[in-house]
């Protein structure tokens, strides 16, 4: 009976694998199809706009810009190029995204656990943060913290709760250190410490498995990563020096700005998401079997071990794949920027296209832009997705 | 089988019968407003005094009575517009694409958009310049004084170039807040965002009046750049080109021979043949461009001369009180002269 069934599996398969024509002369044809309705229009688009007098194709981006972007991470000024201007547009569409993506996991993740947990003040805090900020439109709080930024003394009365830190309606402007030879000495003691205790984590954990023996964790791990700074302080003749925000003329020169654009982008985007990545934690949690942390407090495992070593793990299979849409929502609402005049791709790219008039590929290079961050996340988390998938034993 | 013939017949069919995507224009605008009865006319919206709703939700201001012009002209009856609201960025794709027959939305008129853009600008209907509005706080009374400032700025507007020229010229800094509604754009400077406002100078007259304080702010005297305002209609109409050129000559014509909306039917009875031709009592310039032979009369019977237009929205019966300057006609001293009648 067994090998019955094996063998028409097999037949199956050599049939679908031999060579079929009817098939193959379809699935040309389907391609033939898609490839012509593609190509005809897009020379009935050429072919319109050549016909109008409208300019086309990309030589645009080769010309002058001619406008200032508020803030960008390459430089660029208004004599550099479209393509110059739309790749610094870029840039602080993907910092945004960056910078969204992480606190948004660390808040969202957070806020979900209390909304899990049996603790009553804790859950309902935690649940009306999420029906709040899940419930209203992003676009109204992105405008809410525009609004509650501009509230902020303008430059000349900034508020200065601690030295070096200046809260303004221009932004949030801090002190950095320079970058000399002993800041750089001090990033890499601290490399090296990271490396140290990535090393020890590595290792107990090896340990771990093969002895079942458990070896202290952040008493170790965190003298590793602080001594090698500590020794450069005590041992270094030299001293930090800060680039300190000075008042000249109408705004702050010198230190970091974080522009009131860009923070209430972040804050719209971050409350927002973590919402919704607070339910997907819930429901993670909740998804794991109650009798899996009776279970493990049976065996004696403190309620923070059951959380990190017998929850957690569980429920992130049910946590990342609903992650990967939240990461690429998180990139496409940026584009939000355009409300509140954060300079992102589409603000500089609206721009571009008033400018130059080529809306189709301007918008065309934005799309592709868009798909380009969306894949890259999700084929990310895809990977991770595998990683941490459940592998069912044959 | 069969699948495959429906693939290939599929596919023939959708080469050759389906007729090209209807992206330009028919050539025939006319014909398209008169069959459908409206003339859809996009403007800014957000704009008192040239483009908003009023509180019963009619549409009011300079640029739509110039579309009231327009309706007025080519289908008898100043009311029969549809309106679109349109942001800086919208507006050139929404004409281009046939969304609307009539960009009617304070556009200044550049040589590239005039060349690239596939449109056709009508005659300057509003002379305006570039200037920057300042917070009168700062003490500043010259733009060359603003070194280091922040700019709240129209995006995609000719000012947002015009500024980072000016700024260029004079080997100065600034940064920029750019912020497509101008509704948006005036609340981030008047919250102190900026330091200084750029736009064309009714824009900021505008921002200013809604503030409420006008004397917290201080337009400064320099000129960044010319600013003249013309509506737009889509390139490869000639017959529309003209009809809507003629339109805004119409108005400066009324006013320079004193006709009216009050007087305009006395004048009917004028025995200056210049006027008669104008209001079609005699000769045929209205069937030259199209039209029915009363195609002026009706503008100004029903719109108004071009004085009426500007001291109605912005001049000095409207709350901007804006001074008439290069918009007054040739013969006082202004820029406004329209070419024969004839």
């Amino acid at each position: 009976m067994i090998s019955s069934s094996v063998l028409s599996r097999n037949r199956l398969i050599d049939k679908a694998e031999k060579f079929d024509l009817k098939r193959f002369v379809l699935e040309t044809l389907t391609l033939l199809t898609t490839g012509l309705i593609l190509y005809y229009f897009a020379s009935t688009a050429t072919e319109n706009l050549v016909d109008q007098g409208i300019a086309s194709g990309f030589g645009f981006l080769h010309q002058e810009a001619g406008y200032a972007i508020g803030e960008t991470w390459i430089t660029y000024s208004p004599s550099d190029t479209y393509a110059r201007a739309l790749l610094a547009g870029f840039l602080n569409t993907l910092y945004v995204t960056a910078i969204a993506i992480v606190f948004t996991t660390i808040i969202g993740t957070l806020i979900g656990i209390a909304r899990a947990s049996s603790h009553w003040l804790l859950s309902r805090l935690s649940a009306g943060y999420v029906e709040i900020f899940r419930n209203t439109p992003l676009l109204l709080q992105v405008m809410f913290w525009i609004a509650l930024m501009r509230q902020l003394p303008s430059p000349r009365q900034a508020y200065n709760p601690v030295t070096g830190l200046f809260l303004t309606n221009r932004g949030i402007i801090h002190t950095v250190p320079v970058l000399n030879d002993y800041l750089y000495s001090l990033i890499l003691a601290f490399i090296a410490g990271i490396v140290l205790a990535t090393g020890y984590a590595l290792w107990r954990r090896k340990r771990l498995y093969a002895s079942g023996r458990s070896l202290p964790f952040i008493t170790i791990v965190l003298p590793l990563i602080i001594v090698p700074p500590v020794l450069v302080w005590l041992l270094g003749s030299s001293s930090l020096e800060f680039e300190q925000p000075v008042l000249k003329g109408f705004n702050f020169v010198g230190g970091l700005t974080y522009s009131p654009e860009f923070l209430a982008l972040v804050l719209g985007l971050v409350a927002y998401t973590s919402a919704f990545v607070a339910e997907i934690v819930r429901s993670g949690i909740q998804s794991v079997d109650a009798g899996q942390k009776d279970a493990a407090r049976s065996l004696g495992l403190r309620g923070s071990l059951i959380l990190r070593l017998v929850i957690l793990p569980q429920a992130l299979r049910v946590v990342v794949p609903p992650m990967t849409n939240q990461y690429v929502n998180i990139a496409k609402d940026s584009s939000l920027a355009v409300a509140i005049g954060y300079p992102d791709l589409v603000s500089v790219g609206n721009t571009a296209i008033n400018q130059t008039g080529q809306a189709i590929e301007i918008l065309f290079l934005m799309m592709i832009v868009y798909v380009g961050i969306s894949a890259s996340v999700a084929l990310i988390m895809n990977r991770y997705n595998k990683r941490i998938a459940l592998v069912e034993k044959p | 089988m069969r699948t495959i013939s429906f693939a290939a017949v599929l596919a023939v069919t959708l080469t050759t019968i389906v007729p090209p995507i209807a992206m330009s224009a028919d050539g025939d605008s006319l014909k398209t407003i008169q069959a459908r009865g409206d003339l859809i006319c996009g403007a800014d919206g957000k704009r008192p005094g040239f483009s908003a709703p009023n509180s019963e939700g009619v549409w009011q201001g300079f640029d739509v009575d110039f579309c009231r012009a327009v309706a007025a002209a080519v289908l008898g009856d100043a009311d029969k517009v549809k309106y679109i609201a349109l942001s800086p960025a919208q507006r050139f794709p929404s004409l281009q694409s046939g969304e609307i027959d009539m960009l009617s939305r304070v556009t200044t008129l550049t040589l590239t958009r005039a060349v690239t853009l596939g449109i056709n600008f009508a005659p300057v209907n509003f002379y305006s310049g570039t200037k920057i509005m300042v917070h009168k706080a700062l003490n500043v009374d010259s733009a060359l004084d603003l070194n280091g400032a922040s700019m709240c700025i129209p995006p995609g507007s000719s000012q947002e170039r015009a500024i980072a020229d000016f700024f260029r010229r004079h080997n100065m800094e600034y940064n920029s807040v750019v912020i497509d509604n101008i509704k948006e754009l005036g609340d981030a400077y008047l919250q102190n965002r900026c330091d200084g406002m750029a736009s064309f100078e009714p824009g900021l007259a505008l921002t200013r009046l809604r503030a409420g304080q006008t004397d917290d702010h201080v337009i400064l005297p320099e000129d960044i750049e010319k600013e003249p305002l013309a509506p737009a209609i889509r390139g490869g109409d000639d017959q529309f080109f003209n009809i809507v050129t003629w339109v805004v000559y119409a108005t400066f014509e009324a006013e320079e021979w004193g006709i009216d909306s009050t007087n305009v039917d006395d004048m009917l009875k004028s025995d200056n043949p210049k006027i008669q031709r104008f209001l079609g009592v005699s000769g045929d310039l209205g069937e030259k461009l199209g039209l029915s032979n009363d195609w002026a009369y009706q503008i100004v019977k029903q719109v108004g001369n071009y004085a009426e237009i500007f001291e109605n929205n912005i001049g000095a019966n409207a709350p901007l009180k804006l001074e008439r300057g290069l918009n007054e006609l040739w013969l006082n001293g202004g820029l406004h002269y329209p070419p024969p009648f004839q």
